[in-house]
């Protein structure tokens, strides 16, 4: 009993990774006034590059390299007509959403179904993993895990503690008032952009190198879609998303609880999606007003001269 | 130094309206092309092998209208939201319901009702199921301020999974092929086929009929006024005392109701049987996303426009077998073409005038 | 500034200026709405390019490519509309837009240089309240401290006092009266000329985009300056003539009314208003008069009290509903609420009338009478624009003013609420509104006025009540002496 619900939260830890990884890029994105959907599918560019990578040169951490780079290129578009070009980002997002699925999908047709020889070894920390029950939990996770944890709370503390983060808040809360102060809003805009691409591209990495260690077509699974939910469940807060994405790490997980009980496996698969709704009703009850959105999140921003 | 100057373009005329998309599309198609020769296709001969599956063959543009017809009707559906600024991205969902719905009259009730019954009650059916499926993110948007964008997606998942377990559980019929679904359906819910193709009458016909009536819609009634006010400025909306949540259930009754309709014509039209999502909808509900998009959400341009997208769909397939590029390659073709109509219409709304400065 | 011209999309907004400005001196820049005074202001800020002309700061040319570069020349900008972000501190502003921020806990560090400098100008604001939370005069405050501290030698005001209630005025003369002392220079821009008189060493006059004059303001007086500022001899022509009220029309009782923030924005208030009067709501932008304006439409809940109009009660019906029975509203900010910009101007002229039979027949828009109307408006009301079939978003902001004046006017209305309406019209649009607004009250409709001009509450109502806080701190007749005391008033140091 002990040891089922020791592995079942071990596993909410690996499930809520990628789910981290995605968040807490796309609260960056987000806090400049950006609106990314094309989650989904920068992870998915993510997943293959990194498998493709790993597999041809055998180094898992190349892989993660190469994946995070091409995130970062490929969001480039989005950013483009984002920002430069004002288009509507919602129709912007999904474009770059059916790009990265459809490239991904071209890209790992030769490697469907075939396994990651090299593996990335899970780190163990000494000491640490050593107590109980939490030990296994907690300090004997995929490198990633310790990776997506961190940079939670390196963008926490960017955005609250330093000068860059007031500058990105206040260019999503009021992008004129920051440009006029002389405040570079197109070039913060940009930069959050492909941070975002970068950490979802991370996340696809997590899931085909050390969550499967495998690439199948529509590996995500909705997961960006996801994120960008608990981008709001977390109020933007990248803090607040440790706790969010490792929640619904949990309920990933919970389907297999709950399969033996005879309950339908269909049924148990709704349940992210469900959860995910359920949340953003709590999140209206909570927050009905919106107040804690970056103000300009999503309005096309027009500089400068009238 | 060379300046760009960029203004306001204030009139719009429709002729360059078209000629700005048309461009866009062939910039589209370029990019298309140099995809294919990165994988080591030549271009030419692909595209070429595309609009010859499509349009050149009497057989191909039959089954270019086949496809044609889900995309007409969800994409007009889809002009209607988007012009209110609901992004419906639950399509395929609202398709899957419908489906759900007209598969669950015909093999309960299709042995006992003759074909003139059961068709129309199909239909009827089909287009409740979407529009139920449609009313839920409408009411959460509106009573719980929730985006759409995320509800509808969720919802999509949601029903996919719902078919999925009806179709290996309750409602399993025979199997085919090794994948399981429901028993094909009794003949009275089969919808007559124009003869020599796969064209089905009713749908047809509904397609073309929707996308006429959406326009009467859009622009003749107080309704699609709201609509439009409401998408333009929800601020003047609510000033002008336009009911949100009354318009907002309307227009995703009949969105979501469209792309149920779309569900039953795959359904009772072409499969006659309830199987896997997948198999019952290659995407859809997205690619009306881009044909209502290319059609300036005006619903009776997408009777061209989801001419044109079927046309790169059969194509798609034509040349994925012959050349073995993988399925992937639509969201590919979708993706670059979106992105190149929205580039296009930066250019559409805005001057952009080279001046030569001195320094 | 030596010959600065700019025009934009082919309409000059500055015309061959030129002018300069000496160490403790306080400029002024007079010009009515539209006369080019923000644009010079902003060229100098580094916002616009010019399209000719240069900048000389102690004699040297200068080129402004951005507002980095002028705020490292010394220049400082207090806009009109404040640059600031609302929901962040005011430490947290100030660290945006000081020079010298670290890098690192920048908030922390900044705080002690701010409390310095604050000390030695007698400023006293809480550096941890939301922006949001401060008074108007307090923001702009911070932004002051913001300029100066960033060490602007000068400081331009754009408009400074439209948002300041009369004690607040007084605090900021007194704080550029310490600046000329230390030397700043500064220019203060501003279509008010009292002000102007008081406050200014020189003033320069634009009109139209170009120099009409400029003149030591010791030298000269109102007249001469109001002659320079519109070309002609201003006389404001407007009779109100008495006329006798008549029935009761709006009833509001114990009216209490929550704002966006989750704050009792409105406490308490009750007033009635007869046909035949134009009740004025006087106050500083931002004491409630919105959120009542809101709660009369129908568009904002009340939580508790009764509205009445014709002594049927309103309280918390549907807009539609309290349009119909006869209340109409030209709304506060135009653009945002009163006409959906995408749309063509005569799908705007029957924003809030397309339920009416007259235009709509069941579910079906009546088009032709639609077009008919919106000739009709555009002629009864002098609205210029290409034809009914114009984009409205490229009308002025003068000319969809009295398109949604007519609009609301055309239905024959008992009650109109007016908020603001001739809010940054020039003259002959401002005369417009004023006499339509008389012409209301003439013909047996009642006017609830919302303005922060004085000069055009007194002008126009029959009676004014005064707003502070969501509460009115009085309601006299016009004639009232009493009102001598508006300013403690509009401040809260007075009830009656």
């Amino acid at each position: 009993m002990e040891d089922m619900i020791v592995s079942t939260l071990e596993r909410a830890m690996v499930a809520g990774t990628p789910l981290l990884l995605a968040t807490t890029g796309e609260v960056i994105c987000e806090r400049s006034g950006i609106l990314n959907l094309g989650v989904e599918g920068v992870m998915a560019m993510g997943a293959v590059v990194a498998f493709i990578v790993t597999m041809t040169t055998g180094n898992p951490w190349l892989g993660v390299l190469c994946a995070v780079g091409v995130g970062m290129a490929i969001s480039i578009l989005h950013a483009f007509t984002s920002i430069s070009l004002q288009a509507n980002q919602v129709v912007s997002g999904l474009a770059l959403t059916m790009l990265g699925l459809g490239i991904s999908g071209m890209m790992g047709k030769p490697y469907v179904g075939k396994p990651l020889l090299v593996k990335m070894e899970d780190l163990t920390l000494p000491f640490l993993s050593d107590i109980p029950y939490l030990g296994k939990i907690l300090f004997a996770q995929s490198p990633f895990f310790y990776l997506a944890i961190l940079l939670a709370l390196a963008a926490w503390f960017l955005l609250e503690k330093t000068r860059l983060g007031i500058q990105i808040r206040s260019t999503g809360e009021n992008p004129k008032a920051t440009e006029t102060q002389g405040i570079p809003v197109t070039r913060i805009k940009y930069l959050c952009v492909l941070i975002g691409g970068g950490f979802s591209a991370l996340a696809g990495a997590h899931l085909s190198i050390s969550y499967s260690k495998s690439w199948i077509e529509g590996m995500t699974a909705g997961r960006g879609w996801i994120a960008i939910a608990l981008t709001i469940f977390a109020l933007w807060n990248p803090g607040r998303a440790i706790g969010a994405a490792f929640l619904f790490g949990f309920v990933f997980v919970v389907q297999y609880l709950l399969q033996p009980l005879g309950i339908s496996p269909n049924f148990l698969s709704m349940l992210p999606y469900i959860a995910t709704l359920i949340i953003l009703l709590f999140i209206s009850f909570k927050d009905p007003r919106r107040l804690s959105a970056p103000a300009m999140l999503g309005e096309p921003y027009k500089r400068g001269e009238r | 130094m060379i300046k760009f100057n960029v203004t306001d373009r204030y009139d719009i005329s429709a002729g360059r309206s078209f000629m700005t998309n048309l461009l866009s599309l062939v910039a589209g198609l370029f990019m298309i092309g140099l995809v294919f020769l990165f994988l080591g296709v030549n271009p030419f001969y692909a595209l070429f092998k595309i609009f010859s599956g499509s349009f050149g063959s009497f057989y191909g543009f039959k089954e270019t209208l086949t496809k044609a017809i889900p995309l007409i009707l969800i994409g007009s559906g889809l002009t209607l939201a988007f012009r209110a600024k609901f992004w419906n991205i639950g399509a395929e969902g609202q398709l899957l319901m419908g489906a759900i719905f007209a598969a669950w009259i015909s093999l309960f009730l299709g042995d006992h009702l003759p074909s003139y019954i059961m068709v129309p009650l199909m239909f009827l059916a089909g287009f409740t199921g979407g529009a139920l499926w449609g009313i839920i993110p409408a009411i959460l948007k509106i009573r719980f301020s929730i985006n759409e964008v995320i509800s509808t997606l969720m919802l999509n998942y949601i029903c996919a999974d719902f078919l999925t377990m009806l179709i290996v559980g309750p409602w399993k019929g025979s199997t085919r092929f090794g994948f399981p679904g429901t028993d094909n359906f009794p003949d009275s819910a089969i919808l007559g086929l124009i003869s020599g193709s796969r064209i089905h009458y009713a749908t047809f016909i509904l397609s073309i009929l929707c996308a006429v009536i959406l326009c009467i819609v859009i622009y003749k009634t107080r309704f699609g006024y709201e609509a439009r006010v409401v998408g333009e400025n929800p601020d003047a909306g609510r000033y002008a005392g336009i009911d949100f949540l009354k318009t907002t259930l309307i227009l995703m009754i009949i969105s979501g109701g469209l792309a149920g309709l779309a569900g039953v014509g795959e359904v009772a039209g072409i499969h006659h049987y309830l199987g896997y999502p997948a198999a019952v909808s290659s995407g859809y509900g997205f690619t009306a996303i881009i044909v209502a998009w290319l059609a300036k959400l005006n619903p009776l341009l997408t009777l061209v426009s989801g001419i044109f997208f079927a046309g790169i769909l059969v194509g798609g397939d034509a040349v994925q077998i012959s050349l073995g590029l993988p399925a992937a390659t639509v969201g590919i073709v979708n993706g670059i073409l979106l992105i190149c109509l929205i580039m296009g219409d930066y250019f559409l709304k805005n001057k952009i005038t080279l001046t030569i400065a001195k320094p | 500034m030596r010959g600065i011209s700019k025009s934009f999309h082919g309409i000059p907004a500055n015309q061959d200026i030129s002018f300069s400005i000496e160490s403790g001196e306080i400029l002024g820049l007079l010009g009515e709405n539209g006369a080019g005074k923000t644009t010079l202001m902003n060229i100098l800020y580094g916002l616009y390019q010019p399209d000719a002309g240069e900048i000389r700061i102690n004699d040297a040319p200068v080129r402004i490519h951005n507002p980095l570069e002028s705020i490292a020349l010394g220049i400082g900008m207090v806009h009109q509309h404040f640059m600031l972000i609302q929901n962040h501190s005011v430490l947290e502003n100030i660290a945006l837009s000081h020079k010298d921020t670290p890098f690192f806990f920048p908030t922390v560090k900044i705080r002690e240089k701010i409390e310095n400098f604050s000390a030695s100008f007698d400023f006293n604001i809480d550096l941890t309240k939301k922006v949001w939370q401060l008074s108007a005069g307090e923001q702009q405050r911070v932004e002051i401290i913001k300029a100066l501290l960033n060490g602007a030698d000068l400081l331009i005001l754009d408009e400074p006092t439209s948002v300041l209630t009369p004690q607040e005025i007084k605090e900021l003369i007194s704080i550029l009266k310490e600046m000329k002392a230390k030397g700043h220079m500064v220019i203060f821009i501003s279509h008010k000329l009292d002000e102007i008189m008081d406050i200014c060493d020189r003033v320069l006059v634009l009109q139209k985009g170009k120099i009409a004059g400029s003149a030591l303001t010791r030298d000269t007086d109102k007249i001469s300056l109001a002659r320079m500022m519109v070309g002609r001899d201003v006389v404001f022509n407007i009779q109100r003539e008495k006329i006798v009220r008549g029935n009761q029309i709006l009833s509001v009782e114990h009216l209490n009314v929550m704002g966006d923030k989750g704050l009792p924005v409105l406490k308490d208030i009750s007033f009635e208003i007869f046909e035949n009067e134009i009740f004025g709501v006087a106050g500083v932008s931002g004491n409630g008069q919105r959120e009542l304006a809101e709660a009369v439409t129908g568009i904002r809940k009340a939580e508790s009290g009764k509205i009445r109009i014709n002594d049927r009660d309103i309280t918390n019906t549907s807009p539609r509903h309290i349009y119909d029975q006869g209340v109409s509203h030209v709304p506060e900010e135009r653009i945002r609420f009163g006409i959906a910009p995408g749309l063509f101007l005569y799908d705007n002229a029957i924003l809030k009338q397309h339920h009416l039979k007259k235009f709509s027949k069941r579910y079906f828009l009546k088009y032709k009478d639609v077009k008919d109307h919106a000739k009709n408006l555009m002629d009864d009301f002098n609205v210029s624009a290409h034809s009914i079939h114009s984009q409205i978003r490229n009308l002025s902001g003068g000319n969809i003013q009295k398109l949604i004046l007519g609009r609301e006017i055309s239905e024959k209305p008992q009650l109109l609420v007016a908020s603001h309406p001739t809010y940054g019209l020039d003259i002959g649009a401002t005369e417009f509104m004023r006499n339509h607004l008389l012409k209301l009250r003439k013909t047996g409709s009642a006017v609830l006025l919302f303005s922060e001009d004085l000069e055009e509450i007194f002008e126009l109502c029959d009676r004014i009540a005064v707003i502070f806080d969501g509460e009115f701190m009085a309601i006299l007749d016009s004639g009232d002496s009493r009102l001598n005391d508006i300013g403690l008033m509009m401040a809260g140091s007075k009830r009656i």
